[in-house]
């Protein structure tokens, strides 16, 4: 399948599968949110959020369950290289550019914009 | 409060059953595929615009798949974000819910929005402690999630 598609369809039906929770249970946005980070490190933790990405690219690595994917695939990698001490090591090795970008440009946009209302 | 105590208003007395059926009535009722349409299309639009971007990203800048896959989730944050300052993000989300919500501009959004939100009290105590709000959220919960899904994993195998 074209992989534009593909990434429409499955980046979409991500996002109106958390509309539908939002709207249909008590859940708010931010439980979405982290709800979808968790679901994300147990599909990574049954192999199945990477075949989701080979498949899907940007439509699997956008939505947040793909920052729980990394950082679990992150700390299992380095778990099996270096033992248990890897699952700290390497939690954060594939976010970390994820993390940091999110940091810096956070931090210098709200020094240089002002809530508007 | 026992469920069917009579509610103690001047001129209606009705019971706590009663005054929750006719809330739930009066209330507009959530246009759930309505939203759910609009959340796939604009959630399903910005990972299309993402997969564009990766592809220029490896076919353009020559970056492996990895590195540009990281360059989308950025820029796609660095988009989140600027939308967030510049005021635009809510009025997105209005319409789009979970479609901006869900991916990575969602999450630069409840940064840029908590630290703004408490700007006025300074660098430190202000957008310093501030920038993970529900961000926050996310990191605890998914950290502990990949360790303990990551030592199971280890076990297993």
């Amino acid at each position: 399948m074209n992989t534009y598609l593909a990434a429409f369809l499955v980046g979409g039906l991500i996002c109106a599968l958390g509309q539908v929770l939002v709207d249909t249970t008590r859940f708010t946005q931010g439980h979405i949110l982290s709800a979808f980070t968790v679901a994300g490190g147990i599909l990574a933790g049954l192999g199945l959020y990477k075949p989701l990405i080979d498949f899907a690219g940007a439509g699997a690595t956008l939505p947040i369950s793909s920052f729980g994917n990394a950082l679990a695939q992150g700390a299992i990698n380095e778990a099996k290289r270096t033992g248990f001490m890897g699952l700290l090591s390497g939690m954060f090795e594939l976010t970390s550019s994820g993390i940091a970008a999110a940091i810096v440009f956070s931090f210098l946009i709200a020094l240089f914009f002002d809530p508007r209302s | 409060m026992p469920q069917d105590k009579p509610l103690n208003t001047s001129r209606v007395k009705l019971t706590q059953k009663q005054y929750q059926q006719l809330v739930s009535e009066r209330q507009p009722k959530v246009p759930v595929l309505k939203r759910a349409l609009r959340a796939f299309v604009s959630g399903g639009l910005i990972c299309t615009f993402g997969q564009f971007l990766l592809e220029t990203y490896m076919d353009v800048f020559g970056m492996t798949r990895d590195l540009a896959s990281s360059a989308t989730t950025a820029t796609i944050i660095l988009i989140g974000g600027l939308l967030t300052g510049l005021g635009y993000f809510d009025k997105i989300a209005a319409f789009a819910g979970a479609g901006v919500a869900v991916p990575v501009t969602g999450f630069a959004n409840s940064m840029v929005s908590s630290a703004m939100e408490y700007k006025r009290e300074g660098l430190i105590y202000g957008i310093g402690s501030h920038l993970f709000g529900l961000a926050g959220s996310v990191i605890v919960y998914g950290v502990v999630t990949a360790f303990v899904v990551g030592l199971i994993v280890s076990l297993v195998s």
